[in-house]
């Protein structure tokens, strides 16, 4: 019986297994963050224990980190990064502070390290560890007790999930991207669509997606409340990671490839579930409502609400059934986190600035997603592409994926914004905010108006 | 971890759906390294309607909370186990639990308790006619129960001895060092490290 890329991966990492106990499973890397650590670390002190294998571990800041230069004003943000540091030293961790040429979002600075790779297993302690996935890792995020049990002991009990195929079917139409795909597929399947399972999306125009799409599919795998999202590693991949820091070099390299193309779903494989989009019907995307799976194709309307919940994301979101999303003004675009904030991204939305301007009124942030994507786009010249049109082009960070450094809405501001959680108050109290694709962003920066590329 | 055997409490109405972390808790909050003292933060956007159910003081010292489906969902952020423990709740209800939610939560000893859709709804409606009313969750027994109102929920053998034992994971993974580092000695040595 053959077995599903999940399953070989899982099975690979087995350090126990017993009769009516969850498997204890090793983890292969652990990324750390100042937010969801700082407990962990008092519990390894409290219990005198220490870091098992300091040596699998990284840290960086993200978070908290303002995105303009000067250092770290909001004094209650400043303690939890230093705390970081404290505990980075204090247990022999390697962390890439501000300022330091290797920081960045979490998700971003693994795969662009080359840390990341097939057949591994990933954790952090932040739900979109998923989007390491897309190299044929079994990613996922834990929360802080589990993080200290990953310090303390490199492993975690787990109950293996279900697997899921997401089959997608064909190719993309032109000007549809990775994130549009995956806003499509939450639409479909829901938020609760994916929950306990393990999705591994397949099929032409995953196949065809660049390594920096499939990490945005991979990325938002959470949003449809799977635990993770995996694609099969390919040349894609291979040709991503080789080369980088951490990619096994020279003779390791042909030994590494050789074990990573063997990790396929068999032909003879079943999954727990199988479901099938159809690449042909996706079109840009965007939200209208205050969770992911609430959204539609840009040239519809905001829809007649189906349910209470429907009702109230209206209410919040201040919008009227019936009304046509290319009519919907924004105040703010955001461009960057760790679902669209790697160069590819920055280049997709540098296509549709240049030459022009951002809208009287607009607020636009574009934020790259580590000092090596800003230092790459600028090398490129995306950044005067960027100033010219009239955006901010800022620092590293998390920024206004989540209200918890300065880049925050005000109330009843609107944003579009190429991020993952449009959540009430997700990005500020009051905010309200319509997830869309780079390219996207970039268009309604032009108009001030959720706007698809091909429409300008 | 304090064990969680059976707790008998009043309960709270949350008709809500896809209640996500951030409504738990907001990312401001977030930022505090302790790892109690979230009380206030507790669906603190929220709470400033006076309308919210929180803030109807029928119910005020509920233990249990109960909710529409896909509760939790969104950042793995533990805080929200934190706050909904500071607030005083010992137990959640819900037809669905987000993942991580659910995994934290029982990291914690705070319970989460998955019934149908129209049981749920059945409490919602008993606890609305009559705040007052004593709820039972009941771990030893598998068994929620209010008045006349009985339901069984499910949970696997291994995760309720280690919730009623009040044990530490992380104790437990301990005793098994050695398969730990068996493991270990099998790893490729082309596989990456950090350092
Ligand atoms: S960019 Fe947003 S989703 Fe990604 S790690 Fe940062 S806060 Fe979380």
């Amino acid at each position: 019986m053959g077995r599903t890329l999940a399953e070989k991966v899982w099975d690979a990492h087995l350090v126990r297994r017993a009769e009516g106990e969850p498997d204890l499973i090793y983890i292969d890397l652990h990324l750390v963050h100042e937010v969801t650590s700082p407990q962990a670390f008092d519990g390894l002190r409290n219990t005198h224990r220490t870091v098992r294998r300091p040596d699998l571990t990284i840290a960086t800041e993200d978070h908290n980190v303002p995105t303009t230069s000067g250092p770290i004003t909001d004094p209650i943000s400043l303690e939890q990064v230093s705390a970081l540091r404290r505990n980075c030293e204090e247990f022999g961790i390697r962390l890439h502070p501000m300022g330091d040429a290797g920081q960045g979002i979490v998700h971003v600075i693994g795969p662009q390290l080359g840390l990341t790779q097939p057949g591994m297993t990933v954790v952090c302690g932040d739900s979109h560890t998923s989007t390491h996935g897309a190299f044929g890792a079994i990613a996922f995020g834990i929360g802080t007790s589990e993080v200290e049990h990953v310090l303390a002991t490199q492993t975690l009990p787990l109950q293996r999930p279900k697997t899921m195929a997401i089959e997608v079917d064909g190719k993309l139409p032109d000007g549809v991207t990775g994130k549009d795909l995956v806003l499509g597929i939450i639409t479909q399947i829901g938020t609760g669509g994916g929950q306990g399972y393990i999705v591994e999306y397949r099929g032409e125009a995953i196949r065809g997606l660049s390594m920096e799409g499939r990490m945005t599919v991979c990325n938002m795998s959470i949003e449809a409340g799977a635990r993770a999202g995996l694609i099969a590693p390919d040349q894609t991949t291979f040709d991503y990671l080789k080369g980088r820091p951490h990619a096994p070099q020279a003779a390791d390299w042909d030994t590494a490839v050789a074990v990573w193309t063997q990790l396929v779903t068999d032909d003879d494989a079943t999954f727990d579930k199988v479901v099938h989009i159809d690449a042909s019907k996706l079109a840009p995307w965007v939200t209208w409502g205050t969770n992911p799976g609430q959204g539609a194709p840009l040239s519809a309307s905001v829809p007649e609400p189906r349910d209470s919940g429907d009702e109230r994301a209206l209410d919040y979101m201040g919008l009227t059934a019936g009304t046509p999303l290319h009519e919907i003004a924004v105040d703010t675009v955001f461009i960057g986190s760790c679902t669209n904030g790697r160069l590819e991204d920055l280049r997709a939305a540098a296509d549709v600035l240049r030459g022009r301007n951002v809208a009287d009124g607009v607020r636009v942030l574009i934020v790259p997603g580590s000092v090596q994507v800003k230092e790459a786009a600028e090398s490129e010249g995306l950044h005067e592409i960027f100033t010219a049109a009239g955006a901010e082009w800022r620092g590293a960070g998390c920024s206004m994926c989540l209200a918890m450094n300065p880049d925050k809405l005000t109330p009843g501001e609107r944003s579009a914004s190429t991020s993952n959680r449009n959540f009430e108050g997700r990005q500020g109290p009051g905010g309200r905010t319509h997830l869309v694709s780079p390219a996207v962003a970039a268009a309604t920066a032009v108009t001030g108006r959720l706007t698809a590329p091909a429409d300008l | 971890m304090d064990a969680f055997t059976t707790h008998t409490g009043r309960a709270v109405p949350l008709r809500r759906n896809n209640v996500d972390t951030d409504q738990i808790i907001p990312a401001e909050y977030l930022k505090r390294v302790a790892r109690t003292g979230f009380h206030d933060a507790l669906f603190k956007a929220w709470r400033e309607d006076p309308a919210f159910v929180l803030n109807d003081h029928r119910y005020d010292g509920a233990t249990i909370l109960v909710a529409g489906p896909d509760f939790g969902t969104g950042s793995s952020r533990e805080h929200a186990v934190w706050a909904l423990q500071d607030y005083g709740f010992r137990a959640v209800i819900s037809p669905r639990f987000a993942d991580i939610f659910r995994g934290n939560s029982l990291k914690g000893g705070l319970l989460p308790v998955q019934l149908p859709d129209d049981v749920v709804a059945a409490l919602q409606d008993r606890i609305e006619r009559e705040p007052a009313v004593e709820v039972t969750v009941d771990l030893v027994e598998r068994q929620v129960r209010a008045d006349d109102l009985v339901a069984s929920f499910e949970i696997d053998d291994y995760t309720r001895w280690r919730l009623m034992e009040g044990l530490d994971d992380i104790g437990l993974t301990l005793r098994h060092t050695d398969d730990i580092a068996n493991y270990e000695s099998t790893r490729p040595g082309w596989m990456p490290v950090t350092t």
